[in-house]
């Protein structure tokens, strides 16, 4: 018999109870998009599951039914990663939010899936320790999210990305069994490939994180420059020296402007381009390469530098950057967020070319970046009362990921594939290789149920696979059943 | 066009470098039937099809160093010998990224990265490992407190699929998430995924300081609240290890930085660790090496199985270190090294015979499970090797089945080397 979504509706509420199985339109629009706000689609079904036993459970029923599951956490994903199905089931964590075990001797912790991020280093800071993977979101998103993402921040020039600070996940596999994949186990790094698929090889139900120390000190300063070339020479100056910074990032003028009018964040006026460099680590160690730094910032051509003495001062450095996206709506009615990665010594010819083709085109662009390790955040401005302005800022922004490829860099650095880059794919991947990271994906999910659409352009056909459904889903084109 | 082609004409027709294999060729006993040696990776991907056209069973090769790593081969018709592979394709200095082929050996690349002052993080190696083999062994020393291992530092790789297909993943920047990520996947696969023939890693400039600070402690438990004393201190060490043998425990922190600062977080190490204690330019003698022994076993440890209390009061002479760790699990075998470091890798080096061995490994098994650790049989004598249960647990192996199934359907890659018969 076949399994109908009202019926799979009534068996998870059976399974979850009541509470816990969302059909109601109007709350079901909650669910509709993440963070990538244009790509809608309602959910047939959203569960809030409050253990690793009801993901589990949900997902053999879904397996059983054949209809297809997306895992969210916060929502608050770029790439439409976890855009739900209308013909299938959304399974939000936001239930799951307990902090299990916080091990300071083994500097570890284990938490559920839709822990926030800074509640992570909130739990463990008064023992001396933080969480380092540092999205800007981090006050909103979830360690599943950062798991599904392998989401970095300002701070991952030095610490790296969720990867390297993940021990351990339980996970429910799309065949609904719960398996721990952990980095010290004999085998496959199966964790390793698991972090980073977009949740599409299962979903986490519990994640053991591994705890940094907080460095004894810290050690900021802002460089302010007539032109981003003179920004990228310093940038280039302190990797050269042998300095590894927490941070260094980097907005040029229309990007300033935005977070002047935003937040008011005094930067030096007249700025072409200012410079964050961050240091941390053992204060001797700091305090010497900070020096270094600064001459260093001052030598390629610095006209004023700012010193943050204290963690306000430091705070206030950051609030323009930290504030840059969400600031650009003050001098654009739209915009469209792009996530590009450019091998860093690039930067000079790579921004000159969006220059160009910001002027050829007559869409302005605003540039933030991640300057240490060449990821790119332009900001593709348009007026969506324009007509066709909104597919000429498409067309700018795609064709900015065409340069971070022809240099080649990457067409995304932490934001993820998801829907939005999909069709990208293949401009960066040969057919093989595309065909060879699913073979990855046909081991966990062969039945393709986990997240299907997403990261890959077209589906693997992963071969023959025991009780598993062929042909077109049977509710192909009645996903309007609710 | 005649019947179908010895595999060794075979062969002989894609690659400069063919001939049979010799009995001293042998992966633990099992004499490839043929050897090849590509020249590059188009020819490595022509010697991957012909290998599937003819149906061989393929094992690569590296340096050699840990070829007697895993289990002996079910078959071994072909070694793919990445010799020729040796190029360093771009030192991109200036992005802190270097791309090379699988062959190349792991000094060469760190001399090439050293002439602009980088390094790859991961300690230098047994002479002669390659790039290649490094990964698929998964292998870091002492640095892996601080860097972590292959799978941390690979940025980009191109593989040679069973069926001859080449394919890449990842790129030559370090921030990259588009796409599934084979670096890790493949890095401590053991030759039985597909070839690894070209690898990007992430780089770091050499520190233009290093100081190593080592204390002798009398046990286990002293061992352990040093271990946290520099663990939970802000001195940020490098590598922070430990070596156990009939001569006691030793422990060794490694600094690295800028001069003023190297010195002054030395001076606190040394008061950490108290009296006693050494600063020296130069590492011990044991830094980074294998512990001796017939058989080597790897251990996951997190630091606080240091301090496990003693199961039961074996007639242990107190003078043995690593007797006194992880609760005696290695109470009562003679000569018996222990190597572990901060990151919860270590190692144990016996010589022993296989009963004395399973003892070993269940013990060190019951005490480390406690602590979401394990042990693994790295390479072992015959005897020992198939008497025992070599790989412990495996939670995931299901899964691993399934992903081993889908990249090589035919099961032709290093057979039977791997967990589970894989
Ligand atoms: C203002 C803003 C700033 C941002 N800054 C950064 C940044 O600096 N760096 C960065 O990397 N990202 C950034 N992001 C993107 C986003 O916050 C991250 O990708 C984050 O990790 C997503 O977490 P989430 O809980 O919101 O996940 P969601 O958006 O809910 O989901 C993201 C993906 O994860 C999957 N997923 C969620 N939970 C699970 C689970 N338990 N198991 C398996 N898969 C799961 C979903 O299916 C989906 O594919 C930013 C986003 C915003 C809105
Ligand atoms: C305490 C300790 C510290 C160590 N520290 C280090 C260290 O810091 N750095 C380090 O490099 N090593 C270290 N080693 C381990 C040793 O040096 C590695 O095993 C070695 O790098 C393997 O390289 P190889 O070229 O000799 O491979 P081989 O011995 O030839 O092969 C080893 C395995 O890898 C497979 N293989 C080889 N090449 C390929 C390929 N191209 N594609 C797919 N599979 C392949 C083989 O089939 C085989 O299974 C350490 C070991 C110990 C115990």
């Amino acid at each position: 018999m076949e399994t109908t979504l009202p019926a799979l509706a009534e068996r998870l509420a059976r399974a979850l109870g009541d509470e816990a199985v969302i059909t109601d339109p109007v709350r079901l629009r909650t669910y509709e998009c993440d963070g990538l706000t244009n790509h809608r689609a309602m959910p047939a079904i959203v569960v809030l599951p409050e253990s690793a036993e009801q993901i589990a459970a949900v997902v053999r029923e879904c397996a059983a039914a054949g209809i297809p599951y997306v895992a969210r956490g916060s929502g608050t994903g770029l790439s439409g990663g976890a855009l739900p199905r209308t013909d299938g089931v959304l399974i939000v964590t936001s239930r799951m939010r307990r902090i299990l075990e916080i091990d300071v001797p083994n500097q570890r912790a284990v938490v559920e899936p839709g822990v926030i991020n800074l509640d992570v280093t909130r739990a463990v800071r008064p023992y001396g320790y933080y969480f380092a993977p540092d999205p800007s979101s981090q006050q909103i998103c979830s360690v599943g999210g950062n798991v599904a993402e392998n989401s970095g921040g300002a701070h991952c020039l030095k610490y790296g990305f969720t990867a390297h600070h993940v021990l351990a996940c339980e996970i429910v596999t799309p065949d609904g069994e719960l398996v721990t994949l952990a980095a010290g186990d004999p085998g496959y790094d199966l964790l390793g490939a698991f972090i980073g698929s977009e949740g599409t090889l299962g979903i986490t139900t519990k994640i053991t994180v591994r705890l940094t120390r907080v460095p004894e000190t810290v050690q900021t300063l802002l460089a302010a420059y007539d032109s981003i070339e003179a920004g990228g020479t310093a940038v280039s100056a302190i990797i050269g020296a042998g300095v590894v910074p927490a941070a260094i990032e980097m907005m040029d003028a229309l990007s300033i402007e935005a977070a002047e009018a935003s937040v008011a964040c005094g930067y030096p006026p007249g700025a072409g381009a200012v410079l964050i460099v961050e240091l941390d680590g053992p204060e001797p160690e700091v305090a010497a390469q900070f020096a270094e730094v600064e001459r260093l910032c001052r030598e390629a051509g610095a006209f004023e530098i700012r010193i943050a003495a204290d963690d306000a001062a430091r705070a206030l450095i950051w609030k323009g950057r930290k504030s840059a996206f969400a600031a650009v709506g003050r001098i654009s009615p739209a915009y469209i967020v792009q996530d590009g990665v450019i091998p860093r010594t690039a930067l000079p010819q790579v921004l000159a070319s969006i220059d160009a083709l910001s002027a050829e085109s007559g869409v302005r662009v605003a540039n933030v970046f991640h300057a240490g390790d060449g990821n790119l955040h332009p900001l593709v401005l348009f007026d969506d009362a324009e007509p066709g302005a909104a597919e000429r800022a498409e067309e700018v922004s795609g064709r900015i990921l065409d340069l971070c490829i022809e240099h080649g860099g990457s067409i995304t650095g932490e934001h993820g594939v998801g829907v939005d880059k999909a069709r990208y794919m293949p401009r960066m991947f040969s057919d093989a290789d595309l065909d060879t990271m699913q073979m990855v994906r046909c081991g966990f999910d062969p039945a393709g149920l986990c997240n299907p659409g997403k990261v890959f352009p077209t589906p693997r056909l992963c071969g023959e696979v025991p009780g598993v459904r062929k042909g077109p889903h049977p509710y192909e084109g009645k996903a309007d059943i609710f | 066009m005649g019947g179908p082609l010895d595999p060794l004409d075979a062969l002989a027709k894609v690659c400069g470098d063919v001939r049979p294999g010799e009995p001293e060729e042998g992966v633990l006993g099992v004499t490839p039937r043929f050897v090849a040696a590509p020249g590059t990776v188009a020819e490595a991907a022509e010697v991957m099809r012909v290998a599937a056209e003819q149906g061989l069973a393929v094992i690569p090769r590296g340096g050699e160093t840990r070829l007697d790593w895993g289990l002996p081969p079910g078959r071994c018709d072909l070694l793919l010998d990445t010799s020729r592979l040796d190029r360093v394709i771009e030192h991109a200095a200036g992005d802190l990224v270097v791309k090379a082929e699988a062959g190349l050996t792991m000094e060469r690349l760190a001399e090439v990265l050293a002439g602009r002052g980088q390094r790859l993080s991961l300690d230098v190696p047994l002479p002669g490992s390659t790039v290649g083999g490094t990964i698929a062994t998964g292998a870091a020393g002492p640095l892996r407190l601080l860097y972590g291992s292959p799978r941390d530092l690979v940025i980009g790789l191109t593989i040679v699929r069973a069926d001859g297909q080449i394919a890449r993943s990842g790129g030559k920047v370090v921030k990259n998430v588009a796409g599934y990520d084979l670096g890790r996947l493949f890095a401590g696969s053991y030759g039985t995924l597909g070839v690894i023939v070209e690898a990007a890693f992430r780089l770091h400039p050499v520190p233009s300081a290093h100081a190593y600070v080592t204390t002798r402690v009398p046990d286990a438990a002293n061992a352990h609240e040093a271990v946290q004393g520099v663990l939970h201190s802000p001195v940020a060490p490098s590598a922070l290890e430990c070596e156990a043998s009939g001569d006691g425990i030793t422990l060794g922190v490694l600094l690295e930085g800028v001069p003023e600062g190297v010195a002054a977080r030395a001076t606190r190490v040394a008061d950490l660790l108290g009296p006693g204690a050494d600063i020296s330019h130069e590492p011990p003698a044991w830094w980074g090496a294998y512990p001796d022994g017939t058989t080597l076993i790897e251990v996951t440890a997190p630091p606080s199985a240091l301090a496990e209390a003693p199961a039961a009061t074996e007639g242990t002479a107190p003078a043995d270190g690593a007797a006194l760790l992880w609760g005696a699990a290695l109470a009562g075998v003679e000569g018996c090294q222990v190597r572990w470091s901060a990151s919860g890798k270590g190692y144990v080096g016996l010589t022993a015979n296989a009963a004395e061995v399973a003892e070993v490994l269940a013990r060190l098994r019951t005490t480390l499970a406690r602590h979401r650790g394990g042990a693994v049989v790295r390479y072992a004598p015959e005897g020992v090797r198939t008497a025992d249960d070599v790989w412990g647990p495996v939670p995931a192996l299901t899964l691993m089945r399934r992903v081993k199934a889908q990249f090589d359907p035919e099961h032709r890659l290093s057979p039977g080397r791997f967990v589970g018969g894989i």
